[in-house]
């Protein structure tokens, strides 16, 4: 029985059941595959079959040990090249949890995918080399990663074997973490030292690291919370299909079909419907066959309203008292997708919850450098991978709240009208300006 | 002893997903297609559709690609689906672009027709003027699938470009496309093998008979039961037997591996796949073929 297993530790921890997602970064140096491997492994998730083929693959290539990369590394170019260049998703679960795993690369030209992978995540798995601490990558991470506002991030100090398990350099490396976490306001973070290659405090609490009293990674990915603490107030319910069934039985049915974001639905809700602003009475919430009595954020539901309003794909259901911002102009913090920069007045579609509209890009505000968190102030040039702030005109009002409070209604999508192509990603943000003197004040002097 | 408790809280996340993402395909897309197999994952694309669009009709047509290597079982229940949920059905015979020419038949013992399946499906995406074929594709399946976006754009080739994929942010999927162009949508992404044994499970629907137990003509081939029909050539060595089986997977009847079971419920092949220690697709020759087997069938435009 692992030693968590405590008759102590069961009681004091009520795992919730459910589905965490949470994304890796770090290269393969930092031991990222070998951790997601060790996972994979421990929790008995690797088959058979996808060991023998990775065995016989790695002798092949004249490997000693048997490279858990191959596992991850779905693309022939990323086997080829040793590198994860795309997000991988890899599952696993454990009898408390099941979890997916955003496997994201972590070179800077990547890091539009560590984007990708973290924006659907509620955990990121952070590893720190114990040989060398806090690097620009440690860094990069942990600002997207509080960018995207994740729940949580967890460091793994990994290669503690490397280190002689002293607590000595695990706490150095934790004071340098804490600083960098106040520094880019993350919510709440964790700091576990590891060794992913023998499996100290992986699945199983290590005897080399005795004076470390904190949990395992895996105890702490089974047990920590991530049910949303929005207030109820802030729901918002962008309607993305009318259900109109036009059959005898339901002749009248005039449904609305989505998901619900950001709090806890009722009928009898009294709700205002935008942009048209006018208001109504929730009559019922459908899934399926049953009326619900309450629907929270994430259901997928149907809504019938009391009066028989005009109600379309990209308006939005939202309580009456509590609107968000209906604006044509927009401040939001971007990571540029592709490799054609951005332009300055150029006209792109913005494409936010459901709804489609143009926009214009007016200004570029601030540009941040990602690796130290200073503010670029002599070059505006928006290129793949840079973060900046921009403000946007769309040509119809859009509905929006800050990110923090919503991520739903507070997050969009650029794309390109000549190519189709996703270019790129934001997030809205009233007090983005203060939020970067924040990081600009700081002291800055991680880089080593 | 038919007593599982499983904890469906992950299933009703995986759910709303899934049922988000098929409300997307209905209102981004004018002509989409539900590619339906008679296998577990697109029967339960079919159930997770019925859901989303209740009381109203699920919107789009079910595409079957058939190889005429079938399990009747399997055309049995698809008709019958077909007409319970009211959905057009609508057939692309292998055999029949093999007619026009389109296509050659493998040669050989291993032969199968599963890679034939993409000139025919692009034929049907083509003539039918499809702009999006929702697909059962999981990403844990496979290791090119790992890679596999939910709205996954193809060119007018019907080409998946693996190292060049749009990003896909949230939940704010990007299906704006050219003309010629389309997509495969992949709602259940993010299901494993056992999500969709506990979602059947808990939902109560109705499986072929093939998924469970039943006595069946078979031979080993390479460590693997295959399913034995009157096309299959055998090696000199192989040997038929009737055995007790049932499907994990269900695709073309030759290359679809059986396995050895006596379960009869679905509990117990819950149990069974919790417990199993080899992929699903373990069975599947198409996947063997070599390291990369997916990923090229997949940039060709399969499923």
């Amino acid at each position: 029985m692992p030693s968590w297993l405590t008759k102590k530790n069961m009681e004091n921890t009520k795992p919730e059941i459910g589905l965490l997602r949470f994304t890796t970064a770090g290269s393969v140096d930092d031991g990222k595959s070998t951790l997601i491997g060790r996972l994979l492994y421990d929790s008995k998730s690797i088959f058979e079959d996808q060991l023998d083929s990775i065995t016989e693959t790695s002798k092949r290539r004249g490997n000693e040990d048997v490279d858990l990369s191959l596992l991850t590394d779905g693309l022939r170019a990323e086997r080829e090249q040793g590198i994860t260049i795309d997000v991988a998703y890899r599952y696993f679960s454990t009898p408390n949890r099941k979890f997916i795993i955003a496997d994201t690369p972590g070179h800077i030209q990547y890091t539009r995918n560590m984007v990708t992978g973290a924006s659907t995540a509620d955990v990121a798995v952070i590893l720190v080399d114990a040989r060398n601490g806090v690097i620009e990558q440690t860094i990069r991470h942990t600002f997207i990663a509080s960018l995207l506002n994740l729940k949580h991030i967890i460091f793994c100090v990994n290669k503690m074997d490397l280190v002689g398990f002293k607590d000595e350099r695990f706490n150095e490396i934790k004071t340098e973490i804490e600083k960098l976490s106040a520094q880019v306001g993350a919510k709440s973070t964790h700091i576990i030292p590891i060794s992913a290659k023998f499996g100290d405090n992986v699945v199983d609490k290590s005897e080399n690291l005795s004076w470390f009293k904190g949990d395992t990674l895996l105890h702490l990915l089974e047990t920590i919370r991530i049910a949303d603490d929005y207030s109820d107030k802030c729901v918002r319910f962008p309607v993305q299909y009318v259900i109109r069934p036009n059959n005898d039985k339901f002749h009248d049915y005039r449904g609305y079909a989505g998901r619900i974001s950001g709090g806890k639905i009722y009928p009898g809700d009294l709700v205002t419907i935008l942009p048209s602003m006018l208001v109504s009475r929730i009559k019922s919430i459908d899934v399926f066959e049953n009326s619900l009595e309450v629907a929270k954020s994430g259901d997928s539901v149907t809504i019938v309203l009391e009066d028989d309003i005009d109600v379309s794909r990209g308006n939005m259901i939202v309580p009456s008292d509590n609107l968000p911002e209906v604006t044509k102009d927009i401040n939001v913090m971007i990571c540029w997708f592709n490799e054609k920069p951005m332009m300055l007045r150029g006209k792109y579609i913005l494409r936010h919850s459901a709804s489609e509209v143009k926009c214009m890009i007016m200004a570029v505000n601030n540009k941040v450098n990602i690796n130290s968190l200073e503010e670029v102030s002599d070059d505006k040039d928006v290129k793949m991978n840079d973060i900046a702030n921009i403000s946007i005109k769309t040509t119809a009002p859009v509905f929006v709240d800050n990110y923090k409070k919503n991520p739903v209604s507070g997050s969009l999508i650029l794309v390109d009208e000549a190519t189709n192509e996703t270019v790129a990603a934001g997030r809205n943000d009233y007090f983005i300006n203060s939020f970067l003197q924040t990081l600009i004040c700081g002291d800055c002097i991680f880089i080593k | 002893m038919n007593e599982l408790k499983i904890d469906t809280r992950h299933l009703q996340q995986l759910e709303n997903e899934a049922i988000f993402v098929m409300r997307e395909i209905a209102a981004q897309f004018e002509r989409p297609a539900l590619l339906f197999s008679g296998g577990k994952d697109s029967i339960v694309l079919v159930h997770l559709a019925k859901k989303a669009f209740w009381p109203g009709r699920i919107p789009f047509p079910l595409l079957h690609i058939d190889t005429g290597h079938n399990f009747q079982e399997t055309l049995d229940y698809r008709d019958d689906l077909a007409k319970k949920t009211g959905c057009e059905l609508i057939v692309a015979k292998v055999q029949d672009s093999i007619d026009k020419g389109r296509c050659v038949e493998e040669k050989g013992v291993n032969a199968s027709r599963n890679k034939l399946q993409t000139v025919t499906l692009l034929d049907a995406i083509e003539d039918l003027k499809l702009d999006a074929a929702i697909g059962g594709g999981r990403r844990d399946e496979e290791k090119a699938r790992a890679k596999e976006r939910f709205f996954s754009h193809r060119d007018e080739f019907g080409q998946w470009d693996p190292k060049n994929q749009r990003p896909e942010l949230w939940n704010i999927f990007n299906g704006r496309k050219n003309m010629g162009e389309h997509f495969r949508v992949f709602p259940i992404s993010n299901w494993t093998e056992l999500d969709v044994w506990q979602y059947i499970m808990q939902e109560k629907i109705e499986m072929p008979s093939l998924y469970y137990t039943h006595r069946r003509k078979v031979f080993n081939r390479d460590g693997n039961w295959l399913a034995w029909a009157p096309f299959m050539q055998l090696k000199e060595t192989e040997e038929v037997v009737e055995l007790d089986v049932r499907c994990r997977t269900i695709g073309d009847i030759t290359c679809t591996g059986v396995t050895l079971s006596t379960a009869d419920n679905l509990v117990d092949i819950v149990t069974e796949i919790a417990a199993s220690r080899i992929t699903e697709r373990g069975g599947r020759a198409d996947d063997k073929r070599s390291e990369a087997a997916m990923e090229d069938r997949k940039k060709e435009g399969y499923f």
